[in-house]
């Protein structure tokens, strides 16, 4: 009896060595090296190398070892730090309004709707669209003295702002159309939420009398939580790094008013300081991960507890 | 009554997105169309007369072709940055899920930082220029390359977990070493996911702006949305030929996406439902 069960923990034994052995066969960690080598040479070694670089005064051909100054100067310069400020308004903006509207719009996509698979590809289409064409095309519809926006508006009595050109409305108007081009992707991520609830729930709450806010808010609104998480995560690591659309529509202006950490870190470059360029890079890498690491753990542990 | 509601508000909602979202790509296609006096009105209105033929001549005549090189330069870069992409991170994505192994939390973490941190954008140039491949095409290849390694192997390792190991295990039996065993019995399996993965990366690469703005500057050899930026600059008079230019660049991911719908939405929601 016992001496079964020994030589069948033997063989237990040889099978769990023979398939490790096997599987370092079948898998080998060789295939992990192409990818690896990418990563290392054009992703992981000029990360590290920003923090050195960072604090250099650098030509590309010699650098000059100055400590913290080029922070020192990014925060003290207000052209500079502007764009830190508006990083963090443009990046919770965008996020925030797709959230909503996205989720407003998966809501009423998902309900019994005339002409639903036409807004699904209408709503989604601008996304697939080159942002810098997207970037023309408001400057030109947002003109404020021939802009069909504003004609449309004066033909009402309304004085349209200045959009672009005005300093107080420059960021926010960006942010607009961000929101406008990448509400496809935050609805369609909605729309796959609120499909995988059982019907069976909406039902129950049916009978028991609730109305359709009441649905909406006890029933929708927490279980498309992880689509929340998504649409949150995604839209602020792009908005926190965005720089097209603001560099094809203001360039950062006028002025400085709608300058990122992103179109700093290009105008810099451009203007040859790479130093300062770099830890314009730092700053931003700081910035997301300050933000995103937190708020990803918070957001993956209300899952874990529901 | 609920129905015509429902009606109500269905309507609603068409002739509202329609004026959202319809008119800025109506004013694109009718600014195109338009000759260049009437374009620079920026009207919303149909052109006098139809210049459309014109236009487009007109616009792939400019300097010598340009937006024409432009497109070639951005085919190859699309073509060969996203099938490097999509073979590295298959071989990633496969291993991750198939192999426990001590090696698998650095990947994992490499992956995730690949996805969150944004590139540092001069050291890389030093880079380039340090291994000679600053302002090249096949500097950018591999650096759009990398930049979408981590977003496709965490596709690929979803992926790869809905195929059973047994079918492994018989190659392995049949005598299949480890490269067969990938090309010839998984790598077909993984069809679905890997146009998922062409057309979203597809789409990100032809319209980025960023990255060859960065690596590849200058005139001559181009990508589509450096001379659309250039021709901004270049063509304050002539806005028909400008939009001609934007409605042309339009052209691919639109083709790709009355093709590709499907899979398009299920690698932009992947993950919205498990989080």
């Amino acid at each position: 009896m016992s001496a079964t069960t020994e030589v069948r923990a033997a063989g237990r034994r040889r099978t769990t060595a023979r398939t490790s052995l096997t599987q370092r066969a079948t898998y080998p960690s060789w295939f992990y090296l192409p990818a690896g080598v990418l990563y290392l040479i054009f992703f992981a070694v000029p990360t590290f190398a920003s923090f050195w670089f960072s604090l250099t005064r650098w030509t590309l051909f010699d650098t000059e070892f100055i400590g913290l100054e080029n922070y020192i100067q990014f925060f003290s310069e207000p052209q500079l730090s502007r764009g830190f400020v508006n990083t963090l308004v443009y990046g919770f903006v965008t996020s925030g309004a797709k959230v909503v509207l996205g989720l407003a719009l998966a809501v009423l996509l998902t309900s019994q709707l005339v002409g639903r698979g036409y807004l699904r590809s209408v709503v989604f289409f601008p996304v697939l669209v080159s942002t810098i064409g997207v970037g023309i095309t408001f400057t030109a519809l947002l003109d404020p003295f021939d802009g069909v926006v504003n004609t449309v508006l004066a033909a009402f009595g309304i004085e349209g702002p200045g959009w672009f050109t005005d300093p107080s409305t420059a960021l926010l108007t960006i942010a607009a159309v961000d929101v406008w081009k990448g509400l496809g992707i935050a609805t369609l991520i909605y729309i796959a939420g609120i499909v995988a609830i059982p019907q069976e729930y909406y039902e129950a709450a049916r009978v028991d009398g609730a109305g359709r806010w009441q649905q909406f808010r006890s029933i929708t609104l927490p279980l498309v939580q992880p689509a929340t998480a998504t649409v949150i995560i995604l839209s602020l690591i792009g908005g926190l790094r965005s720089f097209d659309l603001i560099w094809a529509t203001t360039g950062g202006g006028p002025g400085f008013t709608s300058d990122v950490i992103a179109s700093v870190i290009y105008k810099q470059y451009q203007a040859g300081f790479y130093g300062l360029s770099t830890a314009g890079n730092v700053i931003l890498f700081l910035v997301v991960t300050a933000i995103m690491v937190p708020l990803s753990m918070l957001l993956n542990r209300k899952e874990v507890e529901r | 009554m609920r129905r015509a509601g429902s009606w109500a508000t269905g309507i609603a909602a068409v002739a509202v997105s329609a004026v959202v979202f319809l008119v800025p790509f109506v004013f694109i296609f009718l600014t195109a169309s338009k000759d260049a006096s009437s374009a620079s009105r920026l009207e919303f209105s149909l052109p006098e007369d139809w210049a459309f033929v014109e236009n487009l001549s007109e616009v792939l005549a400019t300097r010598d072709g340009i937006v024409v090189r432009a497109f070639v330069n951005s085919t190859v870069l699309t073509v060969v940055s996203v099938a490097i992409m999509v073979i590295l991170a298959a071989m990633v994505g496969y291993l991750l899920q198939r192999r426990q192994s001590r090696l698998n939390p650095v990947v994992n973490f490499f992956v995730l930082a690949g996805l969150i941190v944004p590139p540092a954008v001069v050291p890389t140039i030093w880079v380039l220029q340090g291994i000679g491949l600053f302002k090249t095409m096949p500097g950018l290849i591999l650096v759009e390359a990398t930049f979408g390694l981590s977003f496709c192997i965490l596709l690929f390792r979803a992926f790869v977990a809905t195929i059973p190991r047994e079918l492994d295990e018989a190659a392995v039996i049949d005598g299949a070493g480890p490269l067969r065993l990938f090309f010839a019995v998984i790598l077909p399996l993984l069809r679905p996911v890997i146009i998922t993965i062409v057309v979203v990366q597809a789409v990100n690469v032809f319209n980025d702006f960023t990255n060859p703005l960065y690596f590849l500057p200058g005139d001559e050899n181009a990508t589509v949305q450096l001379t659309l930026y250039n021709f901004q600059s270049q063509m304050v008079s002539q806005f028909n030929l400008l939009f001609m230019d934007i409605l042309l660049i339009t052209v691919p991911p639109l083709v790709m996406y009355i093709f590709f719908n499907r899979q398009i939405v299920a690698g932009m929601t992947s993950g919205a439902v498990k989080g």
